[in-house]
């Protein structure tokens, strides 16, 4: 198992290297600078220049890569352009501000969206399964910052039940947890959204494909309670779910930028928004590192898990 | 024997007694002073998506000078913001006088006020001032900051040197003579050298615990999150202690988000709410602060080449723009026509020949004039355009609506699309440069706050790319003569009337297409109290508080 494990960490190296070369290149070849985008749109091209040489971005592209690689191998992720700020202190506390919002839409999309997708399976045809097909695909569909919008207004403007933007209070008062969980109920149900459809969908298909399985017939055969065998039915269903289910969390370890932005919710998605517009590379290349390495960790951690649940992965 | 008081004795007595009573409680109406803090958290929904820098010289562009420069820090002179009615002065800052000197005009003498401190409780003088210069301008010193050199080098231009005459006097010599020199140090603020040794010399650590001199202190900084403000109660200027208790400054780079925040009571006050939500805001009761301020949404046109190389051909296009139909139709009020570069009633407006209304026959005509017949011959040409960006409104749907004003008199503008931080940097290397080759040219909107932002740095000849922001380029040796005229004129009201005649120039040559002037839209919930909005892009956040 040790070594299944370690192998798989050093294959997640070349990724990594592959994600930051593919980002780098894709910035630098995008028109813009960061040094406009921090100095005045009046601000004369000589000072631009002076400006770009100062900061070492006159130098050509594969130096400027290779001295950030070397950087990063020391566990320096420079500074911002734009603030100057360390960019793992940015990283740091928009991730955590990530993660806080993610496992919440995760714990609301993953368990509503097991629920309803075995629920539909089970009532295969019944108008169950077409209501919850049809939530799934309406979760999938509809664009999650038009939802957020939508959600603003109901609950902010209209009713004023709940905050519109931030995860603190915007006055001078103390904020605790409960003022941070009023703050996340709404970017946590716009941002649910997607995980509950995928996952009411996969769970839906991988719950009938185990159903017309031969071995079921069989238990129900030799008459064992119905709640045993739906155990082994969601026992045998459970492994794509659970693959999916790291997918997705990953997605929303990315941090939804469109959510984020509507909510001004200060986290991973927002950062990448600004780093991308303020040309801020490394803010932007040490963000993306950062999440390309979560991806690489959780794809690990679900095949571990899979593995546990169903030991012929591990031999494969 | 002694007489009994008569009833109005007795009247009057009571009521002196009742008076007392009341004052005693604390009942009695008592006047307000400036600074005694009428209160209130004021919480403010930027447009910027962070926080401008609070060290020192403010980034993210006016937003920056507004809600952090000007609140943290003073410079020697400040523009008057108190009022709206008319364009803002300058007064006394950080200096309480200035002269130029009399026998060598590149000499500037500034007096600076006595007993000013540092929010650190360290003495602003001379010495100071000389500092700070050094960390702007100086390469050898070691609080040299090329980031804030960068942000100030299109501001501080003509400022060469700088030495201390006494503790409080300091003298500047400009690289040539200049009355624009006021107008320049209004850009520059002042931060406390104690306070930059003390964070360890580190100009990003100065952020988080700032200290200059200004009417606000830094209470709390959240990076990318929120600034709280507090009343600076030794401020110098004791009628400009801040009113409210608290000012919260809140990035909110969404539109919508900003809306919903000041909707729900989320904040209080917002920058540029969204054109069509503003009948709704004022429906609602909120206010919704209007007023015209040096600002222009234009076309700068790539003179060198044709079609723009024709005069007649630039004209058609300002005749040729349904500007009411922008500003009332698409813009639901927020904005005003512009028919030059400044707004009629500005001292630098004058008297131009050309008097651009919406005429698309005379545009037809000048075109026939200039060979383009509007069917087999028509104009074609480009503009290169952004989806969004700091002063550009709403660049999209306006941009569609003057293509299509064009297209009716013949002229076909093909706009070409990027992105604000990409349209900047093509802006800087001006229209002759190659990448910009096949451009008519571009819209970025402008400020005209000062001589230099409205004339200098467009219209002089000095300032073609590289070095400054003359993109089209507009060279017109009589034009340079009447720029460098207003600079040697140390008489305010004849310096406004040469750049009056050089306006008339720029709008009867039209080197750009005049669209309309932004109205510096912001909203604001009732309980706001006391704001003023100026003819300008700054405010003076020590006026407004919150009712509770």
């Amino acid at each position: 198992m040790w070594g299944y494990i370690v192998r798989r960490l050093l294959l997640g190296i070349p990724t990594l290297l592959g994600v930051t070369i593919i980002v780098f290149s894709l910035m630098h070849l995008a028109p813009g600078d960061p040094i406009s985008a921090m100095l005045p749109p009046d601000a004369p091209q000589e000072v631009v220049q002076m400006l770009r040489e100062q900061m070492g971005f006159d130098r050509p592209l594969p130096v400027q890569y290779w001295l950030w690689l070397t950087r990063v191998a020391r566990g320096d992720l420079g500074r911002s352009i734009a603030t100057r700020r360390p960019v793992i202190e940015d990283i740091r506390s928009a991730l955590g501000n990530t993660f806080i919002l993610a496992l919440a839409a995760a714990c609301l999309g993953f368990t509503l969206g097991s629920t309803l997708g075995s629920f539909a399976a089970f009532s295969r045809g019944r108008w169950p399964d077409k209501v919850f097909s049809a939530a799934a695909i309406t979760g999938v569909s509809l664009p999650h910052y038009w939802v957020a919008i939508l959600l603003i207004i109901i609950f902010s403007v209209e009713l004023n039940w709940l905050p519109a933007m931030g995860m603190q209070s915007t006055g001078s008062e103390s904020s605790g947890w409960g003022e941070i969980a009023r703050h996340m109920i709404l970017p946590t149900i716009a941002l649910s959204l997607i995980p509950m459809g995928v996952i009411t969908r996969m769970a839906r298909a991988s719950v009938l494909e185990i159903l017309s399985q031969e071995f079921v017939m069989t238990l129900r055969a030799k008459g064992l309670w119905s709640r045993t065998i739906t155990r082994h039915i969601v026992k045998n269903a459970a492994p794509p779910v659970l693959t999916l289910m790291g997918l997705q969390f990953g997605y929303l370890l990315g941090g939804s930028v469109l959510v984020e932005t509507v909510f001004s919710w200060p986290g991973s998605g927002y950062l990448l928004n600004l780093a991308i517009f303020q040309r801020d590379f490394p803010v932007l290349q040490g963000t993306i590192l950062v999440l390309a390495s979560f991806f690489v960790i959780l794809n690990l951690m679900v095949d571990i898990v899979q593995s546990l649940v169903d030991p012929r992965i591990r031999r494969t | 024997m002694q007489q009994m008081p008569s009833r109005c004795e007795r009247l009057l007595k009571g009521l002196v007694w009742g008076v007392w009573c009341l004052l005693i409680l604390g009942i009695a109406p008592t006047p307000v002073m400036a600074g005694e803090g009428r209160g209130g958290t004021l919480r403010i929904g930027m447009t910027a998506a962070d926080i401008p820098y609070t060290g020192g010289q403010p980034d993210q562009g006016f937003e920056g000078f507004r809600f952090i420069g000007y609140q943290l820090y003073d410079p020697l002179v400040r523009w008057d913001l108190s009022q709206g009615e008319q364009l803002p002065a300058i007064v006394p800052g950080l200096a309480e006088s200035w002269e130029v000197s009399k026998d060598d005009k590149t000499k500037w003498i500034f007096h600076l006020r006595r007993g000013v401190k540092f929010h650190d409780g360290t003495d602003f003088n001379a010495d100071a001032v000389l500092w700070n210069w050094d960390a702007l301008k100086n390469k050898d010193v070691p609080q040299y900051d090329p980031t804030q050199a960068g942000l100030i080098s299109a501001r501080a231009t003509v400022i060469k040197s700088w030495r201390r005459l006494d503790d409080y006097t300091v003298e500047f010599t400009t690289t040539r003579p200049s009355s624009f020199v006021p107008y320049q140090v209004v850009y520059v603020f002042y931060v406390s050298p104690t306070q930059w040794e003390k964070v360890g010399r580190d100009w990003r650590a100065l952020a988080n615990s700032p200290a200059g001199t200004g009417p606000f202190k830094l209470a709390r900084l959240v990076p990318r999150e929120r600034a709280e403000l507090e009343p600076n109660r030794d401020y110098w200027d004791k009628k400009r202690v801040p009113m409210a208790d608290k000012v919260v400054l809140l990035p909110m780079p969404e539109a919508t988000t900003r809306l919903a925040a000041l909707r729900s009571g989320q904040v209080d006050w917002i920058e540029v709410p969204p054109p069509d939500a503003i009948p709704g805001l004022r429906q609602a009761g909120f206010q919704v602060m209007l007023r015209p301020y040096p600002h222009n949404w234009t076309y700068t046109l790539a003179l060198a080449r044709p079609p723009w190389d024709n005069k007649l051909v630039r004209q058609a296009a300002n005749y040729a723009i349904d500007r009411d139909g922008i500003c009332k139709s698409l813009l639901n009020g927020t904005c005003i026509p512009a028919i030059g570069e400044v707004y009629p009633g500005h001292p630098w407006f004058g008297n131009p020949k050309q008097r651009y209304e919406y005429n698309p026959a005379k545009a037809k005509e000048l075109l026939q004039q200039a060979g383009y017949d509007g069917k087999s011959k028509r104009v074609k040409t480009s503009m290169l355009v952004s989806t969004s960006g700091s002063g550009q409104m709403l660049p999209l749907p306006m941009n569609e609506f003057v293509q299509e004003n064009l297209r009716e008199v013949g002229i076909d503008l093909d706009l070409v699309t990027i992105e604000w931080n990409a349209l900047t940097q093509r802006g800087r290397q001006g229209l002759q440069h190659p990448d910009n080759a096949q451009l008519g040219g571009m819209n970025i909107s402008y400020n005209f706050q000062e001589p230099q932002s409205a004339f200098v740095r467009f219209f002089h000849s000095t300032s073609v790319p590289p070095v400054g922001a003359n993109r089209m380029p507009y060279l017109n040796p009589e034009m340079d003569r009447l720029i460098e005229a207003a600079e040697s004129e140390f008489d305010l009201d004849k310096q406004n009337q040469i750049l009056a005649k050089a306006h008339e120039i720029i709008v009867d040559d039209a080197p750009w297409v005049f669209i309309v002037h932004d109205l510096n839209p912001r909203a604001m919930s009732p309980k706001v109290k006391g704001f003023v909005q100026p003819q300008s892009w700054f405010v003076d956040l020590t006026l407004p508080w919150v009712e509770k």
